[in-house]
């Protein structure tokens, strides 16, 4: 074996709980991680419900309004395109078209990810609004942190915010 | 041990990820056989087994445009 070259590091913030976007982030996070970057995805707001336990609508939380975001929301089964959803619709006829050209669908990038080692935060800030505790997550969830810890481990990577 | 992979038929990202998760499973001193189109996969594929130290053994042209790479871990 040759001498491998010092890993870059990428770090995506995972914002948007939109299905095309989340396709682009764990597409350029897997892309990342197989081409020798070190990745770490952090999951904040709309895009928690990507790591979400249950995949569907679960009216996770304690108070009456969280409660219904999180039904309402749903889980990673439940991302609405960003345009032309059609009420639900679009993701599942994207997906097909997906599966139709041979194009890694999101549960197969998800578990890309998993395999890859790509390191998957959760935002503390986001969590505590939404009422998410990390038992409500999936297990390959890190670590919970806030965005100073995020910051700093983030020092010497490009930072991608989808 | 010789392993083989064809991933003709993938689009980016899994070219690179189904490359990177069999070399993960192989022993150092293997080595594996990668079928791939031109384009991005032959220019990207490659370079980055190097990056990560893996030896490029060869690299022929097969048929319709398809690569053969060799790989040792």
């Amino acid at each position: 074996m040759s001498t491998p070259v010092d890993k870059k590091k990428i770090s995506i913030v995972c914002f948007s709980g939109d299905f095309d976007k989340m396709v682009a982030a764990f597409t350029v996070a897997t892309g990342a991680a197989a081409t020798n970057r070190e990745v770490t995805m952090f999951f904040t707001f709309w895009g928690l419900n990507a790591l979400k336990k249950k995949k569907g609508r679960v009216a996770t939380g304690n108070s009456l309004m969280a409660r219904a975001f999180n039904f309402l929301m749903g889980g990673i089964n439940n991302l609405p395109l960003s345009r032309l959803n059609f009420f639900g619709a679009s993701p599942i006829l994207m997906t097909k078209m997906m599966k139709d050209h041979n194009v890694a669908t999101l549960p197969e990038l998800v578990e890309a990810a998993h395999a890859l080692g790509i390191r998957i935060v959760a935002c503390e800030m986001a969590m505590k609004i939404l009422e998410v505790e990390q038992s409500d997550m999936i297990e390959e969830v890190e670590s919970v942190v806030g965005v100073a810890t995020f910051l700093n481990e983030s020092e010497n990577s490009h930072i991608i915010f989808i | 041990m010789k392993h083989f992979l064809d991933i003709t038929r993938e689009t980016c990202p899994m070219t690179f990820v189904k490359v990177k998760l069999q070399l993960a499973k192989m022993d150092t001193g293997e080595q594996l056989e990668v079928l791939l189109n031109a384009g991005e996969p032959l220019e990207n594929v490659p370079r980055s087994c190097e990056e990560q130290g893996f030896k490029v053994l060869s690299n022929e042209p097969t048929d319709n445009d398809k690569h053969l790479l060799l790989i040792e871990k």
